[in-house]
């Protein structure tokens, strides 16, 4: 087993929308390879995280590192940088609505590589295909369902290979068997090319199907109370408000 | 391993190919194609299965994937057994993955090419739906009004204030600025060709009639066919996209009461304030006019004025005025709601909008013109 080699560093961290602290103190490592799960309840901040960790929102307080690198404190080219290494689904999709399926994911291939359209139309029919939505090239977004579009947010966000991966609640809305195939597509990508991935997600069959690491947000306290591999924590944890968590409610 | 990605090939025995991988295998580094290989198969004679040898290979990402999808496709259309053995597990699983579900063939859109009669005849559909569209709509609006008259609408009072004062206050200063200077270009004008005759001083009724007869009523209308026609478009559209109007739908309430009636009734209120306002605005940029014209003082100008516009030319300015408003709302309402699901569709109804507002406008006023004549009023 390789050395975990810290790829994604946040140090005390705190987010807020001015004056409203969503959450603060939040230290923890993301390793390369890592499957990283955000877990919490429902509006305790995981999508605010997601965006400060891609850089579209400044924290209030504290140090996101990408490898040695402190992202915030960059001149905005290096994030720049940083960022087109990383691909993004957002919660809502955000498809681009005047451009078909193929268009949306070959864009950023079009902008950031010299493939051929040849080459770039075979990636992108890969990349569809990986996602289960081989033929669907030529739909607009607004053609298809809420699921179709979830998953063709991420075959978009992996158009370029990149080596870290968001998924925000990738599989909500999807059904049971395309939901495992896309935790076997995430664990896949960590596996073969150590893609790092950070899924925020709500899915307890997932988080322990998939996850190596995570860490949960208490939005009651407004920090977080643990981090570590989601099955460890189950059997470890003490904490009756993550025990609740992973257990959908149901006391032991 | 830097060297980017080679192939070698091998034929252990008659009818099998061993395809050998070296060197690293990126998106974006040139790397052989499929067809180097379907080359291969061909000029090699019968081969009937191909392994593979990825001893070599080195770092690879989606561009081995969509070589290897290439390949797989040529082979099952040949009838070439793949064994995909010698690949590394997770090439082949993801190659799983992507060949998990099959593709949707009837999805695939076929985009036939058009002959320019059928080309003719689609647009000439297109056409009439749209007539009858738009007399759907402007049917379901005047039953909203009725509805309204009742006293059943339903569609709330601060929307109403809020279109209101969208439409109102803040659209004063350019409405000022407007008809100020299309009194003042009339005044001068005039006042070029009214010299030739001595008669300078009719430029007070030149500027008076065109600007409380016609002008003022025309000049807001078209301000507010771009500024808020357009504003109504756009609004209405992006409720559409995020269906917040079949959101409405379920709950049963009428998008037409609850969107459009409000619009349309701040707008047919307004605007006569509107264009009264603007009379007034007109009036004085003739004014200012006059103060260059040797011949005619502010005094005679409005004195000549006074005597020159009739109530009828007042009355028929308001009511082509409140006609205008109308026609803006139900243009930018209309658009709005016609809106496709997307970004662009947005812009285009926006366009749209205001496109048919200013050409509703403009025949309105043609057709008012021509029954005052034929009334002699
Ligand atoms: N633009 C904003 N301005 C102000 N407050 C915001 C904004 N966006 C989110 N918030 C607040 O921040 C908190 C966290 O929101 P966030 O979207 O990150 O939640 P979440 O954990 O992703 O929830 P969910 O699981 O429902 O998606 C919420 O309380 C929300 O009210
Ligand atoms: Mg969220």
């Amino acid at each position: 087993m390789k050395q975990p080699e810290p790829h994604i560093t946040v140090k005390d961290l705190t987010m807020a929308y001015g004056d409203f602290v969503v959450m603060r103190d939040l230290t923890f490592t993301i390793n390369r390879g890592d499957v990283f799960i955000i877990m919490g309840g429902s509006g305790c901040g995981k999508s605010t995280m997601m965006t400060i960790l891609i850089g579209l929102k400044p924290p209030a307080k504290g140090k996101v590192f990408y490898d040695d690198t402190d992202f915030w404190a960059s001149e905005p080219d290096i994030r720049d940088q940083i960022i087109r290494r990383a691909g993004v689904m957002y919660q809502s999709g955000a498809l681009w609505s005047s451009m078909t399926l193929a268009e949306n994911v070959a864009l950023p291939i079009e902008t950031y590589t010299n493939l051929t359209p040849a080459e770039i139309r075979d990636t992108v029919e890969l990349k569809m295909a990986l996602v289960g939505l081989a033929g669907f090239e030529e739909f607009y977004p607004s053609e298809i369902s809420g699921g179709m579009q979830k998953r063709a947010g991420i075959a978009r966000a992996m158009a370029l290979d990149p080596e870290v991966l968001f998924f925000d609640e990738p599989s909500a809305g999807l059904d049971p068997v395309s939901a495992r195939r896309l935790d076997d597509l995430i664990l896949q990508l960590s596996e073969s090319l150590s893609t790092t991935m950070v899924v925020v997600t709500h899915e307890l069959a997932s988080i322990f199907a998939i996850g190596s690491n995570s860490v949960f947000l208490d939005a009651s306290i407004r920090t977080m109370t643990a981090t570590g591999n989601p099955s460890k924590l189950l059997a470890e944890t003490q904490d009756p408000t993550l025990r609740l968590f992973l257990t959908r409610g149901e006391q032991t | 391993m830097s060297s980017s990605g080679e192939l070698l090939f091998e034929q252990p025995s008659q009818d099998n190919l061993q395809v050998i991988f070296s060197g690293s295998w990126k998106l974006g580094e040139p790397l052989p194609s499929a067809d180097d290989v379907r080359q291969k198969i061909e000029s090699a004679g019968p081969i009937r299965q191909i392994t593979f040898n990825t001893e070599k290979l080195g770092d690879w990402d989606s561009g081995l994937l969509t070589f290897l999808r290439k390949l797989w496709k040529y082979c099952s259309k040949s009838d070439i057994a793949v064994d995909s053995s010698g690949l590394p597990g997770g090439v082949r699983q993801l190659l799983e993955l992507a060949a998990a579900v099959p593709e949707k063939k009837d999805a695939r859109k076929s985009e036939g090419r058009m002959t320019f009669l059928s080309y003719l005849g689609d647009q000439t559909v297109l056409f009439f739906n749209g007539a009858s569209e738009l007399l759907a709509f402007i049917g379901e609006a005047v039953v909203a009004f009725l509805r309204l008259f009742q006293g059943k609408a339903q569609y709330r009072r601060t929307d109403l204030w809020l279109v209101m004062e969208a439409c109102s206050g803040l659209a004063l200063p350019i409405v000022a600025l407007i008809s100020f200077l299309v009194g003042m270009i009339l005044a001068f004008i005039g006042a070029i060709q009214l010299a030739l005759f001595g008669a300078e001083i009719y430029v007070a009724d030149l500027v008076g009639i065109a600007m409380v007869r016609l002008m003022a009523a025309i000049m807001t209308g078209i301000v507010m066919a771009g500024r808020t026609g357009g504003a109504f478009a756009a609004q209405l559209g992006t409720m559409q996209v995020n269906q917040e109007i079949d959101a409405l739908k379920t709950l049963g309430l009428s998008p037409i009461e609850f969107l459009v009636l409000p619009r349309m009734l701040a707008l047919a209120l307004l605007m006569p304030l509107l264009s009264l306002f603007a009379n007034v605005m007109g009036i004085l940029g003739g004014a200012v006019a006059t103060i260059t014209l040797p011949d005619v003082n502010i005094i005679q100008y409005f004195d000549q004025l006074v005597g020159a516009v009739s109530l009828w030319d007042l009355w028929i300015g308001i009511f082509s005025s409140a006609i205008f408003g109308v026609i803006v709302a139900v243009a930018g309402c209309m658009r709005g709601m016609q809106c496709g699901r997307s970004a662009s569709a947005v812009g285009d109804a926006a366009t749209s909008a205001v496109v048919t507002a200013i050409v509703g406008i403009i025949v309105a006023t043609a057709i008012i013109t021509i029954m005052t004549n034929v009334l002699g009023i």
